[in-house]
């Protein structure tokens, strides 16, 4: 660089641009105006269909949605109940089954195997099928010592085939981390109990945090399912109403609950999402 | 004539039916380093992580101070308390501070009650001009400061033996001094090494002895002065000329 143009100094920053309005004017009121006439549109050949006011009676009706409307949102807490009861057991359970099958050491191969037959199992038979086994087939045991009621088995029926899908992400987890770090932590003398406790475990699973949101967003739905051996939830609750009423508004009352409950979660998911790709981003950069 | 600190006696390794270490023996003397080069696949890391047993020998002997690596008087952290090694890619744990990163084996194998391991942890910083940093996470360090952590992590049980793995080969150039100018030091304090490298410049000046591996077999050893300036060997020849030609030594 020549002296004259160090002594004279780089040019200024260039001035910044604030937002122009005018310049973001044009293309919002096209995207607003392209919006209102599509919805339009949609709207309009929906409610002036010949069908429509039928319809509207049956699943849209204010008043049979006002009259269900407690006994649904009663039932959804007991989904909600469900649902974060049934998660800490899932969470807790699979990442039992996934640190052992990830265990090295031989003379855990019987255990490694018991856990890749479960997973083959429970992964394999549709959650209805356990939900109705459990449900009903193991109360009518009577089995001493243990409750009786279907809610009890059918969350358990829950949680044998969700900890299968949660076990095997957590494997994905517990395989991602480098082997570089089971390599650091044996040449300072851990076991490799503590290598998976102290090293590899909670990188493991930060990794893994998305994938489970996901499968927490699915979960909260699939405590439905616990309607058909009669536990009384939002679902089961709507359904009451309809049988009496022969009016299905309270099936969409009970929908614009899971809703409310899904997708902010969902959200949070996206979210998650993006933010640990951020920072792998980061960290490769 | 005393006993080798490490000695390395006709070692064979194969991974799987692929001959890695083919009747390799070596012996270091206490306070010697030694250093490793040849050409990548030539087996000297897999020579080196034999010596703490990262990799398992297949047949011959491996003996620290007289003693079989895998003799049943080390127990299950006794070799790993005394032969201490530092990797190309640092391997800190991402998730812990510095401190908590040098701490962990002398807290969980070695049973040091947390407040004495942090201490000698925040010495042994200092040495190395890192104890700002004790707090800190490995990823908002640069390799250099993250390399020299890992060298405090392998310090901290007061080994007999440094095994250094290539610790330079992932960092920009302008960091490597930084790392090169801690093991000067630790030679200067009479730590014995054995180190895989690839600055021949660093192996020139620092080494007692360098030795040659091609194909799994120590070609040829001797000071360096030897082998870098009238090597005996074609190979070790052929290998140089193509470090002078890439602009290394």
């Amino acid at each position: 660089m020549s002296v004259d143009k160090a002594r004279r100094g780089p040019p200024p920053p260039p001035p910044r641009r604030g937002f122009d309005w005018r310049a973001a004017a044009l293309p919002s009121a096209i995207s607003a105006i392209s919006v209102i006439v599509v919805f339009g549109a949609l709207g309009w050949a929906i409610t002036s269909a010949d069908e429509w006011p039928r319809i509207r009676l049956q699943f849209f009706n204010l008043d049979a949605m006002a009259a269900a409307f407690p006994r649904v949102l009663q039932g959804f807490w007991i989904n909600i109940q469900v649902w974060l009861t049934v998660l800490a057991a899932i969470l807790a359970w699979a990442l039992v089954l996934a640190v052992v099958r990830s265990l090295r050491a031989p003379w855990f191969a019987p255990f490694r195997l018991m856990v890749v037959l479960y997973i083959d199992i429970f992964r394999g038979v549709p959650v209805l099928l356990l939900v109705l086994l459990f449900g009903f087939g193991v109360p009518a045991l009577t089995l001493p010592g243990l409750p009786n009621s279907g809610l009890f088995w059918g969350g358990i029926a829950m949680v044998l085939s969700y900890s299968a899908y949660v076990a095997e992400i957590y494997r994905s987890g517990i395989d991602a981390v480098h082997e570089g770090q089971r390599a650091a932590a044996k040449s300072l003398g851990l076991s490799e109990w503590q290598t998976m406790i102290h090293a590899i475990l909670p990188q493991a699973l930060r990794n893994v945090v998305p994938a489970l949101m996901n499968i927490v967003v699915a979960l909260q739905k699939d405590v439905a399912l616990l309607s058909v051996i009669g536990v009384r939830d939002a679902v089961r609750e709507a359904q009451i109403y309809t049988a009496s009423t022969f009016n299905y508004s309270s099936l969409i009352v009970a929908a614009g609950l899971f809703l409310l409950a899904t997708i902010p979660m969902a959200r949070l998911a996206d979210w998650l999402t993006r933010r640990d790709r951020a920072r792998r981003l980061q960290l490769s950069a | 004539m005393t006993t080798p600190r490490i000695e390395i006696d006709e070692v064979t390794k194969y991974f799987g039916d692929k001959l890695v270490l083919d009747r390799v023996s070596l012996s270091v003397s206490p306070h010697e380093v030694v250093c490793l080069i040849g050409a990548s696949g030539s087996g000297k890391s897999t020579l080196l992580r034999c010596v703490n047993r990262l990799v398992e020998h297949d047949y011959g002997t491996i003996r620290l101070d007289g003693v079989p690596v895998d003799d049943p008087s080390f127990g299950k952290t006794g070799l790993q308390r005394r032969a201490g090694i530092v990797f190309q890619s640092y391997n800190l744990f991402p998730h812990m501070s510095v401190l908590d990163n040098i701490t962990l084996a002398p807290r969980k194998v070695h049973g040091v009650p947390r407040a004495e391991a942090e201490a000698r942890g925040r010495e042994v910083l200092a040495r190395f001009a890192m104890d700002r940093f004790a707090t800190a996470y490995p990823e908002q360090l640069s390799g250099g400061q993250q390399q020299r952590v890992a060298i405090a992590r392998a310090l901290m049980t007061k080994p007999d033996v440094l095994l250094l793995d290539e610790i330079t080969a992932a960092l920009d150039p302008e960091l490597v001094g930084e790392v090169l100018a801690i093991i000067r030091g630790l030679k200067d304090e009479g730590m014995t090494m054995m180190i895989v490298t690839h600055e021949m410049a660093f192996a020139r000046d620092c080494a007692d002895r360098v030795a040659f591996l091609d194909g799994g077999m120590i070609l040829e050893e001797g000071p360096p002065a030897q082998i870098f300036e009238s090597p005996q060997e074609d190979r070790t020849r052929a290998f140089l000329q193509r470090i002078i030609s890439a602009g290394r030594l």
